[in-house]
């Protein structure tokens, strides 16, 4: 699949001579045009800016975390990178084009906190991985190809057995997998994953990030909002470290090393009563 | 003021030529419902109203569920009851116009376009406000309620005697006018939600994700409740305003119960509307009572037998035996 895309935006590039714009686009593996990249970022929902000051940027083939105390502005970093929200100053850009533009969701693979479906709708977990397929097809229907894909990333996720299940059903570990697994049939170069492991047992958390640095050997690009530290250190290569405004951004091992983590947190603990700090 | 000219051609012109088809389609239901009715001895097949009345309802069975599962998964059930008021106030203006320059335009055509101007404007308001809220959709309903009785009594006497039939629905009145509208709206919205399946079920489901992945939300919360008023209408006619909402939410409900997919609990809705269409029109000719009312309260029953039925499943708990697999890095 990956390889495939590479060959064909190759191929565009040679005949097409125009430039930066059109290799973002095209092909955000291999170049060096950055899949994310904020300037000078600041947003609040009051007057008061829940972040400010960022500036990001997330080449291809990169693997970042994000962390941060509660409240720290992680989720709604997260938004103004995928475009959900505008930025109140600087600019946000997704692929080469301002964020909230941006409308290719086959590039982009998302798995949100907390399953956001606590809704007592009927549905599968097939039938949630298959969305992973829609921003493919569009108004057309599903064909053998992409239920190939769907059965995939059931079996990648070990919930097979659970495929024909109604997912309000399962349990919030299972139910974290079936969003995964749809983020996986959706073949991103972008995935975003908020907090993805909460409520996931630790056997299967070890698992889940073993599965995420093979994706992220196969080229795709990783960006994590993670409150536990532990599974940062252990897995991604980058640490953003975020309360308000960036205090690291850097290499694992140096964050490991830095005092950020001690000034962030420690902010925080001070305005959230200490309650953030928990798990950290 | 609009002029009188418009509403002329409108009401003789271009909706018979678009409408002729349909009313050929009309004539070959009802020889097939007579055939029927000799086959079985069924009285109540002997008349043209009722062949109407049962085509209407059969469409109701289909388009009410399916609209309403999208609506009710998403908590939206209120958003029915609003924009039937509202489609109470577009009949009041279609009365009202008739009234005043004597024209013969369907008060269902003007309760189409209150009804959408309505349900547009409830959107645009949430999107404003950031949610849906009671309070809002309160206010539309009781605003085109207000509309309506207003626009009636200031045209009292002649126009106060057809009012109940639009208030609780009629089988009787179902003209092969207003059996076409409702043809024309089936087609609308059957064929808009095959089209934009994918998109209506990510939207309802995970409005965040479905952002994500390139959906336009707004623009398919837009489409959403414009449909919604387009059923409200056509289904207004044997229902009735007070009573419509019902059909878009008491199927649905009780195929969620009894569901495990999205696709099966579509079935299952249409299945229970249908039955409680069929039976409720039935019994109401029989027994001489409105058959808005009666579907409703089949339908009702319907429901209370699916949470039976559901909640004898949940206790069987028939899914104890699935292994879950282990997270495999290999097959990424």
């Amino acid at each position: 699949m990956s390889a495939l895309r590479n060959g064909e935006s190759a191929e565009s590039a040679e005949s097409a001579d125009t430039g930066v714009d059109d290799d973002a686009t095209d092909d955000g593996r291999g170049s060096s045009d950055p899949l994310v990249e904020l300037a000078d970022v600041e947003f609040g929902y009051t007057a008061t800016p829940v972040v400010e000051d960022i500036s990001l940027r997330i080449d291809p083939g990169e693997y970042v975390a994000i962390v941060g105390p509660n409240g720290s502005g992680k989720s709604t970093l997260m938004k103004l990178i995928l475009g959900l929200l505008r930025p109140g100053e600087g600019t946000a850009r997704l692929f080469g084009e301002p964020s909230h533009a941006f409308d290719d969701g086959a590039r982009i693979g998302y798995v949100a906190q907390h399953a956001s479906a606590s809704k007592e709708m009927p549905i599968t977990v097939r039938e949630v991985v298959k969305m992973g397929r829609f921003p493919h097809v569009g108004f057309g229907r599903l064909s053998a190809a992409d239920h190939r894909i769907v059965d995939e990333a059931l079996a990648t996720v070990g919930m097979t057995d659970f495929a024909d299940r109604r997912v309000t059903k399962l349990s919030g570990g299972q139910r974290q997998r079936a969003f995964i697994a749809r983020a996986l049939a959706g073949e991103a170069d972008l995935l975003v994953l908020d907090e993805p492991t909460v409520g996931v047992d630790a056997e299967s958390v070890d698992a889940f990030y073993d599965l995420l640095e093979a994706l992220n050997e196969e080229g795709i690009t990783i960006l994590l909002i993670e409150h536990d530290l532990g599974a940062v250190t252990d897995h991604a290569r980058r640490v953003v470290c975020l309360n308000r405004e960036v205090y690291f951004d850097g290499p694992t091992d140096e964050f490991v090393e830095s005092d950020a983590l001690a000034r962030a947190f420690g902010t925080a603990a001070s305005v959230a009563g200490g309650s953030g700090g928990g798990r950290a | 003021m609009i002029p009188v000219e418009l509403f002329a051609a409108l009401q003789a012109g271009p909706l018979d030529a678009v409408l002729a088809p349909v009313y050929w389609l009309l004539a070959l239901w009802s020889d097939l419902l007579f055939a029927v009715g000799d086959a079985t001895g069924l009285g109540f097949l002997d008349y043209r109203f009722m062949h109407r009345a049962i085509l209407v309802g059969l469409c109701i069975g289909v388009m009410a569920p399916l609209i309403g599962t999208f609506l009710v998964h998403r908590q939206l059930a209120l958003i029915g009851d609003a924009l039937a008021h509202t489609a109470f106030a577009g009949v009041a203006v279609g009365l009202f116009l008739n009234g005043v320059f004597s024209l013969g335009v369907s008060p269902y055509l003007t309760a189409v376009v209150v009804a959408v101007i309505a349900a547009l404007l409830i959107e645009l308001i949430s999107e404003a406000t950031d949610a849906y809220n009671d309070v809002s959709m309160a206010i539309v309903l009781s605003t085109g309620f207000a509309l309506g009785t207003v626009l009636i009594s200031l045209n009292a006497g002649g126009l106060a005697v057809g009012i109940n039939q639009y208030l609780f629905g009629n089988l009787s009145t179902v003209s092969a006018e207003n059996a076409a509208i409702l043809l024309v709206l089936f087609a609308v919205i059957v064929g808009t939600v095959a089209l934009t399946r994918n998109q209506l079920l990510y939207v309802t489901f995970d409005e965040t994700a479905a952002a994500v992945s390139g959906i336009s939300v707004t623009w398919y919360n837009r489409v959403m409740v414009m449909l919604t008023a387009l059923v409200v209408v056509g289904a207004m006619q044997i229902m009735g305003v007070i009573l419509v909402a019902a059909m878009l939410v008491v199927p649905v409900a009780g195929a969620a119960q009894v569901s495990r997919s999205f696709s099966e609990s579509l079935l299952v809705s249409v299945v229970l509307a249908e039955l409680a269409v069929l039976l409720g029109i039935g019994a109401s000719y029989y027994g001489e009572a409105t058959a808005g009312g009666v579907i409703v309260l089949v339908a009702v029953g319907i429901y209370v037998v699916a949470v039976g039925i559901g909640t004898v499943r949940a206790r069987a708990g028939e899914d104890a035996a699935a292994e879950l697999g282990s997270i495999d890095s290999r097959e990424a």
